[in-house]
């Protein structure tokens, strides 16, 4: 039935031509991707993260079914919603790629350093393993209710520790995230952007990441999201599953919880 | 060897709508890398689809087809329980091919 109503949301869209002077870049841009989500490719990259899931791999040769998300060893299904979290056997909060590369670390004996030497693909490169299987995990969420915990005392230091590096002003630009993500209306050139302190803005951005970025031809995840925002910030480099990337998703997921997720999803 | 297309099918009436998600690089041969040298081609030059064995979608392809190229057709006829097989062939004469059943 999905194809159903993407067939009538094209039929409206078709029937508000006439319109098309009033639309505004928003509306063109929700339309442009309404019109590829259904051959979205982040599909193919969750489906090569499924099978490098199950697959027995590294220097241990096991595969990932035992790692625990959160919900128990081997359960998937939901469990990237309700990410960051506590894990006692780690001591830390952990966002869905730190666990990954926890476990993929402790139950396959992967180096750490080399999993995290490169996690994000460069421009027309074929997508990295990390990226095939965060994309597979977010898949396993998808339509699943954001549940990020704040129950645990490091749960909480987390969020508060994300929602100080949201407001913190530096770099040559004195910028903060807050600076453009805590008012309405806020855009940059055509995009707008989501005012993150809201609930709603705030669901629509947690629930769509990762996405398959089309200028990029890439997967693009929560964590690179991040890394990107601080480079466009002009703050020094925000290091991959670093505790502050952890600490700011977490403040993010919160923010977002009761929203329903929708990734891997497509952007521009 | 080449990974696997995402096949859906769907009967509505007497008509079945198939989507299919490609995975191919699909590199035009126009382009130059970082050298100036000419990247070769790489890309999807036929497409067969067969519903119970019986071809239904046939199509030639050339480099001006997006990379991961999604296709979508519909055919008449067709029920739930049907199989559908996409095939394509490359340049380089890889090939793949994948079945779904009819929803």
């Amino acid at each position: 039935m999905k194809w159903l109503a993407y067939g009538a949301a094209c039929a409206v869209s078709l029937a508000g031509a006439s319109a098309l002077a009033q639309k505004s870049a928003a509306d063109a841009i929700a339309d442009y991707r309404a019109s590829l989500q259904d051959g979205n490719p982040a599909d193919l990259n969750a489906a090569r993260g499924a099978a490098l899931w199950n697959k027995a791999r590294g220097p241990k040769n096991a595969s990932l079914q035992g790692c625990d998300l959160g919900k128990g060893p081997g359960v998937v299904a939901g469990a990237a919603a309700s990410l960051p979290r506590y894990f006692a056997d780690a001591d830390a909060v952990m966002d869905v790629e730190s666990r990954l590369v926890h476990c993929m670390v402790t139950l396959q004996g992967f180096k750490r350093e080399e999993l995290t030497a490169k996690p994000y693909s460069s421009d027309g490169q074929k997508a990295t393993e990390i990226e095939d299987l965060v994309a597979f995990l977010y898949d396993e969420s998808r339509g699943m209710p954001i549940a990020v915990p704040t129950g645990h005392p490091k749960e909480q230091q987390a969020y508060q520790r994300g929602k100080q590096i949201f407001f913190f002003r530096a770099g040559p630009y004195d910028f903060s995230c807050a600076s453009c993500h805590s008012a309405d209306g806020q855009r940059i050139r055509l995009q707008d952007l989501p005012n993150l302190t809201k609930t709603a803005p705030a669901q629509a951005a947690f629930a769509a990441w990762p996405a398959y970025r089309v200028s990029q031809g890439a997967v693009r995840t929560m964590q690179w999201r991040l890394y990107d925002c601080f480079r466009q910030q002009r703050m020094p480099e925000l290091k991959y599953l670093s505790p502050a990337s952890v600490d700011l998703i977490a403040f993010l997921g919160v923010n977002a919880n009761g929203g329903k997720m929708a990734a891997p999803s497509i952007k521009r | 060897m080449a990974d696997p297309m995402r096949i859906r099918a769907q009967a509505q009436g007497d008509k079945t709508t198939v989507r299919v998600l490609m995975a191919h690089e699909m590199e035009s041969g126009q382009r130059k890398d970082s050298a100036g040298k000419v990247i070769p081609g790489w890309y999807i030059t036929e497409v067969t689809a067969q519903h119970n064995g019986k071809t239904v979608l046939s199509a030639q392809w050339g480099g001006a087809v997006s990379k991961n190229p999604y296709l979508q057709f519909s055919f008449k006829g067709g029920k739930a329980g049907d199989k559908i097989t996409v095939t394509w062939v490359d340049n380089r004469g890889e090939s793949r091919s994948d079945e779904a059943v009819i929803a």
